[in-house]
């Protein structure tokens, strides 16, 4: 693929694919920032008008919006941060050698395919409620008061719901990861004097660091948009505390019945995105340079 | 000081015996290299002394004290890996500090020791460089100096040219060899190459299915090899091994004669035969010499300028007094 020729022809041959990925983005954009600047409510259909940036001005303003915000970055944070602490934890053990690793290994992985509504269901009514769940139970049985996890601690419980979604894709990177570091670079180490948890630290970390990288970027992504979990459990409450920036747009487009405003709302959140995308890149994205 | 006794050493998988329990004296200062085919369990008897390995059986003293149940760490004991082993994440200079660092030694004494050793082994242009911006040669010699600066009682060294080119192989041998001068302390070298084990050892230890064959000097084991297999193993190209009735005539179920011993003749001599391939070095040439009766093929050298060829017909003449004899054992008579 080195003559002009060829190299021609490759643009030409993939231009039809490039272009239509390109479409599929800029037309459902296009359109988001149009209806982001309309006064347009499902229910007053054909009293679309020109806004300028008055939804923007709602939105911002709107007492909800600050507190999404900030539920959007915790979640992210926090789901981040026991994914990749849990997943090391988690892949260190799967490294070991013990009878039934091909099952553990599977069972670890299983999570990762319960679709988000039915783990969330699952939790909420079997694990967290305070009557029935598994946790009450335990509490009751050491003679305490069963606590009730989406009253109390809203925004904790569905980062650990999310967590628990998502620790197995954590632990099945990071453990691909590990197997791939050279043995004898643990044992130079061993010899040069490096007990266990330095081996780790000085060793086994940095070997895992484009690993954790990888994770945290393809995780982000994920995470800035959880939904499900939250119409499940909370439906954003109580009040706004569990009300991120995807769940402010459902209830202003579809329950507010505002396209105007909800897509003003999607706008904010793409900005959002793509500002945590640039911090992130900063920060990690010189481990992912070869 | 780097004394190293194993007594009754052992080493077993499961029910395999890998090692049979075997004895080994390594005086301070020694070169001792470890040769034998691969799978033969020289570098797992290497990772049974440097602590690897845990032995099923018996004691390795380092310095008349026990060690056997020491960390690698506490050993005192340096080593280099054949994969060179080094931190990808770490400068050269981060490498060469990691053991001091660990020993937690000051840093102006970590500094000098670095400088010592990246002077030494030409590597000062290289301190800040990652091992992936490194040629073989220069990974080699961080992992050299990464086992220096410790100050070890005794180096090992596993396989450590294998990865490299024929022409590094050379030079690095004479540096490691070098290096054992200037340093004096016991190194003890494993490799399948006998080529490596004759030019840098003081002592030799040829393995063969664990079990130690004979144990002695380049020399002595070029000279008086104790059995078949070192008679084999030792020296390039391999001694001619004969057997049936050119062995009965000697007294003996096997005979043995290294290829420099036997004189080539166009006119006579003792056995006859044609001569196959030819190989002309230069310096030497060496006939594989067919139809003889003996073997195959006998292996023959003779001069460099020798002016025979391909299907030519030529007579053999072994050094009477240089041939060995096994008896049925493959033991030497």
């Amino acid at each position: 693929m080195a003559t002009k020729a060829s190299k021609t022809a490759a643009r030409l041959m993939i231009s039809p694919a490039v272009i239509l990925l390109l479409m599929w983005m800029i037309v459902p954009l296009a359109m988001t920032v149009y209806f982001s600047l309309l006064r347009y409510n499902l229910l007053m259909p054909g009293m679309e008008s020109w806004a300028g940036f008055e939804n923007y001005q709602y939105f911002f303003s709107d007492p909800a919006f600050t507190s999404a915000l900030v539920n959007t970055l915790l979640l992210v944070g926090g789901v981040l941060f026991v994914s990749v602490v849990g997943g090391v934890l988690i892949a260190l053990l799967l490294d070991q050698d013990f009878w039934g690793q091909g099952i553990v290994r599977l069972l670890v992985l299983a999570p990762f395919f319960v679709m988000p509504t039915v783990s969330a269901l699952v939790w909420k009514n079997m694990f967290m409620n305070p009557v029935n769940g598994i946790f009450a139970w335990l509490f009751k049985s050491v003679g305490l008061q069963p606590f009730d996890f989406l009253t109390a601690a809203p925004l904790m419980s569905i980062i650990g719901i999310v967590s628990w979604q998502w620790l197995p894709f954590a632990s099945l990177i990071l453990l691909t990861a590990m197997q791939s570091l050279d043995s004898e670079q643990l044992e130079a180490a061993e010899m040069d004097g490096a007990p266990p948890l330095k081996r780790f630290w000085f060793i086994i970390l940095p070997h895992l660091s484009r690993a954790i990288t990888v994770v945290i970027l393809i995780e982000t992504i994920f995470l800035l948009s959880v939904f499900a979990e939250i119409l499940v459990t909370t439906n954003g409450g109580p009040g706004t505390a569990t009300t991120n920036l995807t769940f402010l747009v459902y209830v202003q487009s579809l329950l507010q019945f505002d396209v105007g405003l909800g897509s003003a709302g999607g706008v904010v959140a793409i900005i959002l995105a793509n500002i945590v995308a640039i911090f992130l890149m900063r920060m990690i994205g010189k481990n992912l340079d070869a | 000081m780097g004394r190293i006794t194993l007594e009754g050493v052992a080493k077993r998988f499961g029910d395999v015996e890998v090692i049979p329990p075997l004895n080994l004296d390594i005086e301070d200062g020694e070169f001792v290299v470890f040769v034998g085919p691969s799978g033969c369990g020289k570098s797992t008897l290497l990772r049974l002394i440097a602590g690897l390995e845990d032995v099923s059986d018996g004691r390795i003293l380092i310095d008349g004290s026990d060690a056997t149940p020491l960390s690698p760490a506490r050993r005192g004991l340096a080593m280099v890996f054949q994969s060179y082993a080094l931190y990808p994440h770490m400068s050269v200079r981060k490498n060469i500090a990691f053991p001091m660092r660990m020993a937690g030694i000051d840093e102006t004494e970590q500094k000098r020791r670095i400088d010592n050793a990246a002077k030494a082994l030409n590597l000062t242009d290289y301190l800040d460089r990652r091992p992936g911006q490194l040629s073989g040669g220069q990974r080699q010699r961080v992992a050299i100096g990464r086992a220096i600066v410790r100050e070890p009682s005794a180096f090992l060294f596993d396989e450590p040219l294998s990865n490299l080119d024929a022409a590094l192989r050379v030079g690095m041998r004479l540096e490691i060899s070098e290096l054992h001068n200037r340093l004096k302390t016991t190194m003890i070298y494993v490799t399948h190459d006998q080529v490596e084990a004759m030019t840098m050892a003081d002592k030799i230890v040829v393995l063969h299915a664990g079990r130690i064959e004979q144990v002695g000097s380049p020399l002595e084991l070029y000279r008086n090899p104790r059995n078949v297999f070192v008679a084999g193993f030792i020296g390039s190209p391999r001694m001619n091994l004969f057997t049936g009735a050119a062995a009965a005539e000697y007294g003996a179920e096997t005979i043995g004669v290294r290829p420099e011993h036997i004189g080539v003749s166009a006119e006579n001599g003792k056995w006859k035969g044609r001569i196959g391939v030819s190989e002309h070095l230069g310096s030497d040439t060496f006939f594989y010499v067919e139809d003889t009766g003996l073997a195959e093929a006998v292996t023959v050298r003779a001069d460099g300028e020798v002016a025979l060829r391909h299907g030519d017909t030529v007579w053999l003449t072994p050094a009477e007094d240089k041939i060995h004899r096994f008896d049925a054992n493959g033991d030497r008579i």
